[in-house]
Formats: structure tokens, sequence, C-alpha cells
């Protein structure tokens, strides 16, 4: 067996080469943006990241004191309540980052899957959320949870997410809920670092112009074949103008 | 060019973002930044506003607090009548359960978490009793009763119970109603004595599951009174809210909505049909990529422009 035969088929090359064909080296932390992404809507993406973090670390330490802790120490309240207001920071800036991307229908470009993983993320956000509420064991659990009993029960999905039962609620709040919404944040970055940012309606790279105006439009199909934003092939020309 | 390129290409003209100018941007930096703004706000608005904990209310409090309320609860599990009694899927086979017109997923969905509530809330209880012959008695002449028996003397006190100021027990006239009195009035006594919770759960030692004993408080009005008290009725839009001046759960408004307006309003079937219009705008939601009309929508709203204010500079000169 020759070296070349080998490291083909070597199980750490094929997943190497997986990865750098889904996102190229320098797509992951690029130094460079695309010169029209100057807008503070653009920061709500990374703030509701750096709030996802915050709300993993806070609910982390519940958990490790045990869902009791919270209500016989003042400590455990005020972690609890960093817990909320984390929660309320990462959905407000996930609410006006999906607002944003819906205003520059950000699915353009072969994007769908991006925006899809985007919008599923914050439905299962919301159940997570909402399974927090139910394990809170205090009066808003109790009323929240009967409440909403008839709603999932009403189309049958009471019948096995039963919200009368709070350690099934806990579960899901704690491991199930949030591994799926860990999964869908990943999976989204890694969306956005393969596709880049989404160009502005009607436009058209200035290279592609100069080229020949009528056919070099080209879709982020091609983007793993393309030079990674930042890298020395990548020229700006209006550099200076745009910083 | 093939007509398959021509096709995807009429299709969706979004050029590739890496062929456009770039400028210097320090995603790290950013990320750091953010995350020390949002660790900041989050110690700040814990340390001012900290967050709700209204305790529990225990069956023990309801009893203390509303026994009236536990006797009328007590009778009409016995009765058949309360709402766990008489829910459907996924307790018992009492009703038909709600509807989106024809389809019935509440029923498809089976009866998974079986409730008798007149003997699992109620009798089975009052039978772990021991040393009170009265209540023997009357646990012995319920249990050898006839189902139509039974109905007819829970039904009847519940009635007069309803009909004397404050549903007082003390005060109902004479009547028909069998052991009745005897099985509601002990079950209050139970309830106040504490622990009713752990005989109302099927493990005893590790009592997670507290299906029944919400139900069992669900069914009285004590619960719903308390949130009422708090503005967290359905019509007060409750589902979003939680105890005391708090945001609660504001991404629900619209969940919440739809139980403000009319058909869903005075709607039987209010629960099966705003959860069907919900998965509805659920699904225009994710799939907006492939709605037409929907999809392009945002381009002649023209938010965009406020984003985007140099765009002009990016298209075709």
């Amino acid at each position: 067996m020759t070296r070349a035969e080998g490291t083909d088929r070597s199980w750490t090359v094929r997943l190497r080469r997986r990865i750098s064909r889904t996102v190229p080296e320098g797509q992951w932390l690029p130094d460079r943006q695309p010169a029209y992404v100057r807008s503070w809507i653009y920061v709500f993406g990374v703030a509701t990241l750096a709030a996802f973090l915050v709300v993993l670390a806070s609910g982390v330490l519940l958990a490790i004191e045990g869902e009791a802790w919270w209500h016989v120490s003042s400590l455990g309240h005020f972690v609890n309540s960093m817990h909320l207001w984390s929660v309320e920071l990462f959905m407000a800036f996930m609410v006006i980052h999906l607002w944003g991307k819906f205003f520059m229908a950000a699915w353009r470009g072969r994007r769908a899957l991006t925006w899809i993983t985007g919008a599923v993320a914050f439905l299962g956000s919301i159940g997570t959320a909402f399974t927090g509420y139910l394990s809170q064991s205090n009066f808003d659990s109790q009323w929240i949870s009967t409440q909403a009993k008839d709603g999932l029960n009403a189309v049958g999905i009471g019948a096995f997410f039963n919200v009368l039962d709070p350690a099934q609620m806990l579960l899901w709040h704690i491991v199930l809920l949030p591994l799926l919404v860990g999964f869908l944040v990943v999976a989204h970055i890694i969306l956005v670092r393969r596709h880049g940012v989404v160009p502005p309606f009607d436009a058209v790279p200035p290279a592609a112009q100069e080229l020949e105006p009528r056919t070099a439009q080209v879709t982020s199909r091609t983007a793993h074949k393309n030079p990674p934003v930042g890298s020395p092939s990548v020229e700006a020309p209006d550099q200076e103008a745009t910083r | 060019m093939t007509a398959t390129q021509s096709r995807r290409r009429r299709r969706d003209e979004t050029p590739d973002t890496h062929q456009f100018p770039t400028r210097p941007y320090d995603l790290v930096r950013e990320f750091v930044i953010a995350l020390g703004v949002v660790v900041v706000l989050t110690v700040g608005l814990a340390a001012v506003f900290s967050s709700p904990d209204r305790k529990a209310i225990t069956l023990q409090d309801w009893a203390r607090v509303a026994p009236n309320d536990v006797v009328a609860t007590a009778t009409a599990e016995l009765a058949g009548t309360s709402t766990s009694a008489s829910y459907g899927a996924p307790y018992n086979n009492a009703s038909e359960g709600q509807k989106i017109g024809p389809l019935a997923l509440q029923k498809l969905g089976g009866v998974q978490t079986p409730v008798d509530s007149a003997n699992d809330l109620v009798i089975h209880p009052l039978q772990t009793v021991s040393g009170d012959a009265t209540l023997t008695a009357a646990l012995t002449t319920w249990t050898a009763a006839p189902d139509a028996t039974r109905t007819g003397w829970a039904t009847a006190y519940s009635e007069a119970l309803a009909a004397v100021p404050d549903g007082d027990p003390g005060k109902v006239k004479a009547g028909d109603y069998g052991p009745v009195p005897t099985l509601a009035t002990q079950f209050r006594t139970l309830a106040a004595r504490g622990g009713l919770e752990t005989l109302l759960a099927d493990n005893a030692f590790y009592p997670s599951d507290q299906t029944r004993a919400l139900l069992l408080l669900s069914d009285g009005a004590y619960l719903e009174d308390q949130a009422r008290a708090e503005n967290l009725g359905g019509d007060q839009w409750g589902m979003m809210n939680e105890a005391g001046n708090y945001p609660g759960q504001p991404w629900m408004w619209l969940y919440t909505f739809w139980y403000q307006v009319k058909p869903f309003s005075t709607s039987g079937n209010a629960d099966a049909l705003v959860w069907g219009l919900m998965m509805v705008l659920t699904a225009g939601l994710v799939l907006i990529p492939f709605i037409p009309g929907l999809r392009s929508l945002p381009k002649h709203l023209g938010v965009h422009k406020l984003i985007w204010r140099d765009e002009d500079r990016f298209r075709r000169v």
C-alpha cells in the first residue's frame, strides 16, 4: 500500500476534508467581512449567542445545587434571577435578530437552511423557557401547568408530554431541549460561516460588473470554491473608503 | 448554459458573499464585548429586580384557607362533574375532547395518564385513614352502592352546597345524600392534616408526578381565584405572565392573543383551534423561504434601506 492510498483510507483525513469542504479554513473566524456589513443589527446575532452562554452557565449552577436550592438560599435565588434575566435578554436579542434577518430576506442565495435552523432554534428556545417555568416548583408553575395542559391535551401532545409532571418537565428543560437548541445553534453558526452574510437586494460584486455584467453573477452554491473571506487573494478595492 | 442552470439563476440571483469587497471586522472582540455587556446587564437586572417566587399552594393550605371549596370539589369528583372527571383524554374517556373540525386529535392521543377522579382523588386517599369508624362505615356504604345511586347522592349534595351561602356544609338542608357529606368533610380534614399530595402520588416515597394533585387543585375554585388576583387568568393574558410585576413570557404574546378574540374566546374547542392556527403560522415562519410572495415581501417593505444605508453602492453601475 502506498502512502497516498493509506491517506485516502484514513477516517481522520476524510473527516478533515469533509470539515474543510463544509467551512473552508479561514471562514470559521474571518478577520474581514463584506463591506456592506455595517449596521448595528448584525450585533444581535452575536449578542444572542453571548446571552445563550450566560443562560447555560446560570442554568448549570442551578443544576449543580438542585431544584430546591433557589427557594432556600439567597445566593441560589440570585443565581435564579440571573437565569431569568439572561433568558429575557436572550429571547429579546433573538427576536430582534430574527426580525432583522426577515427584513434582509436573509434566506436568499441558498440560505434557506440557515433561516430554518434559526427559526426552529427560536421555537425550541420557547419550549425550553416554557418547561423552565413549569420546573420552578412554585405557584407560577402550578398555575401555568394547569392552564397549559388544556392546549397540549387538545391536540394530543399531552398524551406523552405531561406538563403536570414536574420531573418530566425538568428533564426536558435541562437535558432534551437544551441539547436540541444547542445542536441547532451550532448548525446555524456553521451555515452562517459557510455561506457568509447575505448581500443587499440586487447587489452585484464589482468584479462581476467589470468582467461580464449580464452573466457573471454566481450563487453562494459555489462559495466553497471561492477564496475565504480575509484570504490574501480577496482584495478590497474600496477598503479605505469603508473603514 | 443548461436549462437547469438558467432556471436556478432566474429563481435566485443573489450573488456569492465572497465576491464582494471586504472590510476589517473583529468577530472575537465583538463577541467578548457582547458577552461582557450581557453579563453586566444580567447581574444588574438580577440585583435590582430579583425574580418572583410565590410559594406553591399546598393542599393543606387550600383546606385551611378555603375549606368549603375543598368539600365542594370532593363532592364534584364523587359526582363525576368536576373538570377532571369529565375531561376525556389523556385522563379518561368521559368525553370526546376538543376537535379541529372533524379532527379529534385529543381522542387520538389516547388515555395515557389514567385518572379516575372519584376513586384516585378522593376515595383511595380516604381509605388510608384508619381508626375512624364513621368514615369506615361511609366508605363501606359508598363502595357497596350501585353507580347510579352514588351519582345521585353526590349530585344532590353538590346542588345543596351550591344553594347555601359560601357553600358552607353546616348550612345544607337535610336530604338523601348517602355517605357523601361524611366523605367530603372527612376529605377536607385529611387535606388539612397535610401530606395529601403524597397519598395522591403513585410513588409515595419519590412523588415526582403531581398530575393527580394538580388536577384536584385545579378542579377547585381557590387556585383560579388566586391566579386572577395576580392578573393571570386566561382572559387576562395569563399564559404569558407570572406572579408580580415581571415580564414573564412575552414571546408567547401571539398564542395568548388568540384566546382574547372571537371565535376562539367563545369556542368550546378554543384550545385545539388556537393550537391548530399556531401550528400553521409556525410552519409559515419556518418555511418563509419557500412561500411565493411572502419570501419577497421584505424587499418591498423598505426596512432594508435602514440596514444597508449605502446599498446603492453595490448595485449594477
